[in-house]
């Protein structure tokens, strides 16, 4: 069994679970504490807010633990404000969070929940089949390293990529019944 | 059920597990985001000060709200009266995140709520019981919290009113199925909503605590209970120090089953906002009690 965390700090925890518990052989556990964080075999970032999650991995030191086992190779996959915690930039903030993925990212890029929107597109890395993309007040990649893969682009944007071990999406698959990302996560990579 | 409403639904969760705190400017909203909050709500006075200044109290001016929305990168939400559907209108031109259908404003229609399926923006209405949180959802609310009393640092009602909820949800997943009609006559809600909550065993959306909750340990308790978050009204910034006691609010909410936790963060805060008992107050001033 491998247990594969989710950082349940804020945010789309119970949905990343119920997905996680869909896929044979993962047992999903909720990541609190350092002692959880150092348990886990692997790790998803889920929605929310980056802000809210960046303050409290900062006081309660997780955020240079957990940036270290994403360094060891950790597999560890963001969504949405999970993309924000890894990326190295965040366009008009200095500071970033785990700064762990060589991309540049703009937070609440399609603008307010008004242009908040779902589509549906074939990404041949995770499935051949035509998958739901959630947007929820997303950002998207601007800027990426010469390690980072793109691996969807919407209208000229990248919304999805993957470097090494880490994998970030603009959208939540967490918020749909298709299992197909996080059985990508869980066994491929 | 539409795409957009959906949409709407989702924002919701991603507000789980956190805090969505009142603010009447700019300044106390960079304070609350700088404190770990998921959204601010956006208003002229705080529950509290509606509460001891009286009137009308009615939808902010939209220049507060494009303030508050410039000043932060979270959700800014927003009140509107009960039924006044222009003021939604007006909060959706202003591309507001989530419209509060809230009680804490003077109700402008004594009968009807809005019609929030016309919406594209979202709606969060108050509930005391599984009936009206029904109601507000068959409206097109896709975010419920309890009614609480607002502005009374007293959390008894949010308490009474989660508890309710809860228990009658219970009750209709023991009913065979031909009661189930019965029960929705009784508590007056949509039909197939009683049967999604008696299959499912929870309300179709988030549901979020609101009304009286003043400290770390109501926000916890709020929490423990299974609600998925706290909106804290006046609690922070009626208190002696907003900031530090906003700090622990969040910390509260997440790590809300460690008393360990809860009493590092509960410990020298200050004085809480002054609070009042539900039972001293007059009928006229229990805002709980407008709406249906």
């Amino acid at each position: 069994m491998k247990k594969v965390g989710v950082l349940a700090l804020q945010g789309s925890v119970e949905e990343h679970i119920s997905m996680l518990k869909k896929i044979e052989g993962i047992m999903p556990v909720k990541v609190k504490t350092r002692q959880e964080l150092m348990e886990v075999d692997r790790l998803i970032i889920p929605g929310g807010e980056s802000t809210t999650m960046g303050k409290l991995l900062r006081d309660y030191n997780l955020l240079n633990p957990l940036a270290d086992r994403i360094k060891d190779g950790m597999p560890v996959w963001g969504t949405c404000a999970g993309m924000i915690l890894l990326a190295k930039r965040i366009e008009g903030n200095p500071e970033g969070h785990l700064m762990v993925m060589d991309i540049q990212v703009r937070r609440n890029a399609y603008g307010r929940q008004v242009n908040s929107f779902m589509t549906h597109k074939v990404i041949p890395e995770f499935s051949h089949e035509n998958i739901p993309l959630i947007f929820i007040r997303a950002p998207y990649i601007t800027e990426t390293g010469k390690n980072v893969t793109p691996l969807l682009e919407l209208d000229g944007h990248i919304v999805a990529a993957k470097q090494e071990n880490m994998l970030a999406t603009s959208f939540h698959p967490e918020l749909t019944n298709n299992i197909a990302v996080h059985d990508y996560f869980c066994n491929k990579m | 059920m539409n795409e957009r409403y959906q949409l709407n639904k989702n924002l919701a969760q991603m507000l789980k597990g956190g805090v969505i705190m009142d603010v009447v400017n700019a300044e106390q909203a960079k304070i609350a985001e700088k404190a770990g909050a998921v959204a601010v709500m956006a208003l002229e006075r705080v529950p509290a000060d509606i509460r001891k200044h009286g009137g009308v109290a009615r939808m902010s001016d939209p220049k507060l709200i494009k303030e508050i929305k410039e000043a932060v990168s979270i959700p800014v939400m927003a009140k509107v009266r009960i039924g006044h559907f222009v003021e939604a209108q007006i909060l959706e031109a202003l591309e507001i995140d989530y419209i509060d259908e809230s009680e804490v404003l003077t109700p402008a229609d004594e009968n009807c709520h809005i019609d929030k399926t016309k919406f594209k923006v979202p709606f969060v209405c108050g509930a005391k019981n599984l009936g009206e949180a029904l109601r507000r959802i068959a409206e097109g609310a896709s975010m419920i919290r309890t009614k609480g009393e607002a502005g009374t640092g007293n959390v008894v009602e949010a308490v009474r009113h989660f508890r309710t909820i809860m228990s009658e949800i219970r009750r209709l997943q023991t009913m065979p199925e031909e009661e189930l009609m019965t029960a929705a006559k009784e508590i007056g809600a949509p039909y197939h909503l009683v049967k999604l909550v008696a299959e499912n065993g929870k309300l179709p959306v988030v549901n979020f605590a609101a009304g009286g909750i003043a400290t770390p340990a109501d926000a916890a308790l709020m929490m423990q209970l299974g609600c998925d978050g706290v909106f804290v009204g006046s609690g922070i910034f009626k208190s002696a120090n907003p900031e530090k006691r906003a700090q622990a609010i969040v910390k509260a909410v997440t790590y809300y089953d460690d008393p360990k936790v809860l009493a590092e963060v509960s410990e020298d805060l200050g004085e809480a906002m002054y609070g009042l008992e539900i039972d001293k107050l007059d009928s006229k001033e229990r805002f709980g009690d407008r709406g249906w």
